[in-house]
Order: C-alpha cells, then sequence, then structure tokens
C-alpha cells in the first residue's frame, strides 16, 4: 500500500492506496491502520482500496476541530468528496464501522454497498462493552482475539516497556490515537445511531466474529435488526479483530454486497 | 508563609488486605467497604479537625473534590466548606478546589463560591483543578481530549460571571446561556484568589503565570521529588519575564507529623502513614490517565515519567518514607529543617499541610498539629521577609464579620420585634 496525502476543507489527511477494481474505502478501527495491515493487503488483492486514517494516526496531523460524531462523519465524507470518489463501497471495522454507519445514514443516497464489520456505535445495557480506555494494553488480546496466544504475540512485537524513549513514543502516540478516538467512543461508544439507522438504504453485509469478546455478538443482532435487509455472515474461531485473524472469510463476506 | 490545614479525608477502615483483594482504591472501589453509619463518626470528626486547626492558629483550612475515590472523603468540597464557614473564625476557606469541567453549567462554581465568600465575610481561597483523569475521565465521563477546552471555556465564563456587573450572554461551545448574571456574587474584589492545582503540565505553568494564580502542587510523594517540577515551573516563570518570582506565586502540599522526638513520631504515626501510601494510594494504574488527557506537549517533555512514582509505594517503609521526604515527621526541631529545606528548596510560600494521615486518630492528629502550630510554624513565618507584602494570592476577609449563633435571647425578642 502507499501512503498519501489528500487535502480536505479542515486538514490534510493521509490515507493508504493500493490494489486494483471496484474503489473500497476503509474506515479503520481503534488501534489504526499501517501500510504493511495484511487485512489491507487482501482487501487490495480484489479492490482498489482507499484507507483514510483518521487525523491524529499515524503520522497525520491532527485536527481539533473535529469535536463529535457529525464533525467526524462529515469529515469522512468530504474525505470521499476530495478523493473523487463517487459511491464507493464502504466498509468500516469497529470505530470506523460507527463512522461508515453514520455516513450511510446521514446520506443515504450516497452509500449504495455498506460493509460493517464488528462495528461500534450501539450500546445494550445487558451487554456493556468493556472499557478500552481503561484497560491496559497487556488486557487487550483476550478482548481482541479468538487465539489469545497469537494475539499476543501480534501486540507485543516491538514492545521494549523498559526503554524509556519507547514509552514516550508510545503514550504520545495513544494520547494522538485515542485522544481523538475518545471524542465518539469515550467513555460510552455510543452517540444516538441506533435513532438513524432506519435511514440506511445501502445493502448493507455485517461482519462478526463469533468469539468477539469486545463487541458482544448480541450487538450483530441489534445492527441487523435496525437496518433494512443487512445480511449478517458469522465468522467461527474470530474474535473482533476478525481481519486480522481471518481475513479471507471477511473478504469473501465484502464480495456479497456485488461490484 | 501561609499555613493551611488539609484534610483529604481518607476513609479510615480499609481492611489490611485491601490491596491484595482490590484491584483500586479510586473509581471501581468496594461499594461494600464503605459503612455510611461510620462515616457520620468519620465525617463529624474531621470536620472538628478542621475547626480545631483554625482556633490552633493556621492562617488556612482546606479541602478538595474527589470522586468514588477511598481517601477522599469530599465529592463536594463546598460542602465541606460551607460548613467550615460556620464554625471557624478565622482560617481562610481553602477550597482547592472545584473541577470547573464537571459543573454544568460552571456558573454553579461561580454562585456557591461566591456564597461561601459571603458567608465566611470574604475568606475564600478558590481552586481550579482541571481534576485527576480518574475523576475527570473515569468517574465524570468527560472526554479526555476535550477536557482542557472544557475547563477553559468553564474558567472564562466563572470570571466573567464573577467581574461583570450587567447580564450578559454567553456563546460558548460547551455552555450556551443567555442570562447570566449571577447572585450572589463574592465579596472579595474583582475576585476571590484563585490557586491552580498542577502536576506538571506547561499549559498550567502558563496559564498561571498568565492570570497571576498561584500554582499548586498537590503530591503524595514530599518535597524531594518534587523539586524538579517545581524547578519546571519557575524557569518557565523566568522564561515568560513575569515581573516577580514571589514565592506566593506557588503551594506545595507536604504530609507533616510531629512529636516530641524523632522516635517518639515513629512509635505514634509510623501505621497511620503507611495505611495511607500503602492502601490509600493503590491506584488500578489503568484510571491514571486516560489517553487524550494530558497533552503531547506535556508527554514530550517527558514530566510524566521524571515525575511519577515509579512503583507506586508498596514496598516503602517508614524509613523510605522520611528519608524519601514524602513524609516530614519527627521532633518539632527536626521539623522546622525539613520544612525550611522545603520551603526554600520549591521557593513555595504557600503550604497545604496534611496533618490527617490515613487512619490517624483524633488525638494523635490533634497532638501532631498542635506540636507544629506552637513550635514549628512561629519559627517559619517569616521565611521570605522581601515579599512579606504580597497579598495576591490570599483572601481578604472584612474587618467585621458577623458571629454565628448571634440571635438574641429569647426572652428579649418581644421587646427588641417591637410587640407590646
Amino acid at each position: 500500500m502507499d501512503i498519501k496525502t489528500v487535502e480536505t476543507p479542515h486538514v490534510p489527511v493521509r490515507y493508504l492506496e493500493g490494489g486494483s477494481g471496484q474503489p473500497l474505502v476503509f474506515l479503520h478501527g481503534a488501534g489504526g491502520a499501517t501500510a504493511v495491515d495484511p487485512f489491507l493487503a487482501t482487501l487490495a488483492g480484489k479492490y482498489h482500496v482507499y484507507a483514510p486514517l483518521l487525523p491524529g494516526y499515524g503520522d497525520s496531523r491532527e485536527c481539533p476541530e473535529l469535536r463529535d460524531m457529525l464533525d467526524f462523519t462529515l469529515h469522512t465524507w468530504d474525505v470521499i468528496e476530495a478523493l473523487g470518489l463517487k459511491d464507493p463501497i464502504l466498509v468500516g471495522h469497529s470505530m470506523g464501522g460507527m463512522i461508515a454507519a453514520e455516513m450511510a445514514a446521514v446520506a443515504p443516497h450516497d452509500v449504495s454497498r455498506l460493509g460493517l464489520i464488528a462495528p461500534a456505535g450501539l450500546w445494550l445495557d445487558n451487554h456493556p462493552i468493556p472499557d478500552m480506555f481503561s484497560t491496559m494494553p497487556y488486557e487487550y488480546p483476550k478482548l481482541l482475539f479468538h487465539n489469545i496466544e497469537q494475539g499476543t504475540a501480534l501486540l507485543t512485537a516491538g514492545v521494549a516497556l523498559d526503554d524509556p524513549e519507547w514509552l514516550k513514543g508510545f503514550l504520545v502516540t495513544n494520547a494522538r490515537q485515542l485522544g481523538m478516538a475518545g471524542r465518539i467512543l469515550f467513555p460510552i461508544p455510543e452517540r444516538g445511531l441506533l435513532g438513524r439507522l432506519y435511514r440506511i438504504k445501502a445493502k448493507t453485509v455485517l461482519v462478526w466474529g463469533d468469539s468477539d469478546r469486545l463487541i458482544v455478538p448480541a450487538y450483530a443482532h441489534a445492527f441487523k435488526k435496525a437496518i433494512r435487509g443487512a445480511e449478517l455472515v458469522a465468522i467461527p474461531e474470530a474474535g473482533h479483530m476478525v481481519t486480522i485473524e481471518k481475513p479471507e472469510q471477511v473478504l469473501s463476506a465484502l464480495a456479497r454486497l456485488g461490484t | 508563609m501561609k499555613f493551611t490545614w488539609f484534610n483529604l479525608m481518607p476513609w479510615p477502615y480499609l481492611p489490611d488486605d485491601f490491596r491484595e483483594k482490590n484491584r483500586s482504591v479510586w473509581v471501581d472501589i468496594d461499594q461494600k467497604l464503605f459503612d455510611p453509619v461510620k462515616s457520620h463518626e468519620v465525617y463529624n470528626t474531621y470536620l472538628d479537625l478542621l475547626e480545631y486547626a483554625d482556633t490552633l492558629g493556621f492562617d488556612g483550612v482546606g479541602c478538595n473534590e474527589h470522586h468514588q475515590n477511598g481517601y477522599g472523603l469530599m465529592p463536594s468540597p463546598n460542602l465541606i466548606a460551607a460548613a467550615l464557614t460556620r464554625r471557624t473564625k478565622n482560617a481562610a476557606i481553602v477550597v482547592l478546589g472545584n473541577s470547573i469541567a464537571l459543573y454544568n453549567p460552571p456558573v454553579r462554581v461561580a454562585e456557591e463560591f461566591a456564597m461561601l465568600d459571603c458567608i465566611s465575610g470574604g475568606r475564600l481561597v478558590a481552586g481550579f483543578p482541571v481534576g485527576t483523569s480518574m475523576d475527570t475521565n473515569y468517574c465524570y465521563g468527560q472526554i479526555p481530549s476535550l477536557t482542557r477546552e472544557k475547563y477553559q471555556e468553564a474558567h472564562d465564563l466563572i470570571m466573567r460571571a464573577w467581574h461583570e456587573r450587567e447580564p450578559f450572554a454567553f456563546n460558548g461551545r460547551y455552555n450556551k446561556l443567555r442570562h447570566v448574571n449571577i447572585w450572589p456574587r463574592p465579596i472579595q474584589q474583582p475576585n476571590p484568589p484563585v490557586h491552580i492545582p498542577g502536576g506538571g503540565s506547561i499549559e498550567t505553568y502558563d496559564f498561571c503565570i498568565d492570570n497571576t494564580y498561584s500554582y499548586s502542587y498537590l503530591s503524595f510523594t514530599g518535597y524531594i521529588r518534587a523539586k524538579a517540577l517545581m524547578q519546571g515551573y519557575w524557569d518557565r516563570v523566568a522564561a515568560r519575564n513575569t515581573p516577580d518570582q514571589s514565592p506566593y506565586r506557588a503551594g506545595f502540599a507536604q504530609t507533616i507529623c510531629v512529636a516530641d522526638t524523632d522516635a517518639e513520631a515513629q512509635r505514634l504515626y509510623e501505621k497511620h502513614v503507611l495505611y495511607f501510601y500503602n492502601r490509600c494510594l493503590h491506584v488500578y494504574p489503568g484510571f491514571a490517565d486516560a489517553p487524550g488527557y494530558r497533552t503531547i506537549k506535556t508527554i514530550q517533555s517527558g514530566a510524566l515519567s521524571q515525575y511519577a512514582p515509579p512503583k507506586g509505594f508498596d514496598t516503602l517503609t517508614w524509613k523510605d518514607l522520611t528519608e524519601g521526604g514524602h513524609v516530614i515527621a519527627g521532633s518539632p526541631e527536626t521539623v522546622r529543617q525539613r520544612m525550611e529545606e522545603l520551603i526554600k528548596g520549591l521557593n513555595v510560600g504557600n503550604i497545604f499541610g496534611l496533618f490527617h494521615v490515613g487512619n490517624m486518630t483524633k488525638e494523635k492528629c490533634m497532638y501532631s498539629s498542635k506540636l507544629f502550630a506552637e513550635k514549628v510554624m512561629p519559627k517559619l513565618r517569616n521565611m521570605f521577609p522581601d515579599h512579606a507584602n504580597d497579598d495576591r494570592f490570599w483572601c481578604k476577609p472584612v474587618a467585621n464579620r458577623a458571629k454565628p449563633g448571634s440571635l438574641p435571647q429569647e426572652r428579649e425578642v418581644p421587646a427588641l420585634a417591637g410587640a407590646q
């Protein structure tokens, strides 16, 4: 994937681009995305992928003016316009799914194919979503992965907690990225989406890991119920990071959106 | 020098195995450990001790705001302050302070502080902390990366509410108010003195310098470890061409225990000090610092790794705590020497003395406080003769203050009322 920059009214936006085929915009989760993201590579095998980074993610510039859900939603529409795209396949994972769903609800005539991979955005009192902001990094794997051991290996690669410079870099990245994510996810990742989902006109595919312990599959059913005609693809032996654990199966699920 | 007698109001009944069986004293502390009936006695004892400090001649009595916290029973410091306005005579009422990003709308703070100032006859010292991440983000749900912007707006609104003499409209991002017109307003003009508790953010240094507010470092780790942070503040004061380096531009919180001898201090206070440092400060690290709560600039300055206690207080002993300066304890002479080191070393004119520590009994607390007031405080009074007249950072009470309980005798009432 190449990393490029596009100007938008608020801020220059960094985005990853690669592959060929139908244009597909992928919105990353709170963990962000990088040029070596294996899931993006999988998508790029079939689509022309554009994956914009939310301001503050990676090396992109922060944008203090984006404060609430509407700001995030319209900003991401600005990015699509700046990229010169019209009705791309719109896919988002977790926080990115929340933004994608909002975009499709706000502008239902501009999105005809919507892929939501374990999206955030709803809240069920019987299934409180764990507070990722107060979760210590060593506790992430059991919330994010079906295979906790592999997840741990993935998340701890390159970690050097004893090195103060590394730690400082880690804290800065966290403050930039999760500080931004917190504007729509903290302290509860719900900003009224449920009341707007009825507006979505896109053909919608929901993709969920069966062993998602962060946003449990009960949420898949809540989304399915609220979005007219949505299809749900449940993927066994995959957690919240179903994109990492079962990329090929996510790809085939998205194929249901057609071209 | 200004000495404020401060009480964090810790819950004194945390079990011996608290640390082993609980992940945090703060935010998600076990509800079952709080006993409302026992708290009746605890609150009243703590208020009695604050009132006693006033009779000992302390310049101020202090309280602060914490939420869902086993070492701070004051979610509303203004309630404690209100009780103190009535039962203290001379001491400043030092509220350090109200976390103004949490009040909706923040004119509530302008009003309550004004009430406290009016009831106390101008004895209020007003504190405006951003609030810890535990309180502000995790307990009260404020979005971490917007907390400072909201704080700033709340500050601007409160100051305008205190200063303006006509109703005004306030079109903020977080507060839309068409008619701001607080009633009452404070006695102290243009506003009560303001102290800002901070923990090493450069933005907070600048905020204090720009507004002539006193910067308070409320640490539990003592004066030796505070040196780097306070030096950072004074360097900033110098770099910003501030007209003076008055020590009253700064304050520091210090745990202090006095007895007849050093050995007696250990015998009397050790277990209470260890209770505080080992149980009360047991905070789950995930609650310490929500991402986005600190600014990038502050993290990059390296302040946090430098000032934070590296691995909690778990392994600290009386010797570690006293030698490390977390606690200044000993005979009046030992305490005087170390306080002098603190005051000169940090260049601070405002001392917030933590005299009630952990689960200390009221008798021990009274004993220690009285020794300090009588044998230590007088010798430290005149540490900064060059700045003796700097009254910018302390309250200015009215001369003739009302006496609580001054209604006439019942038998005199009919005549005084003009009844036949």
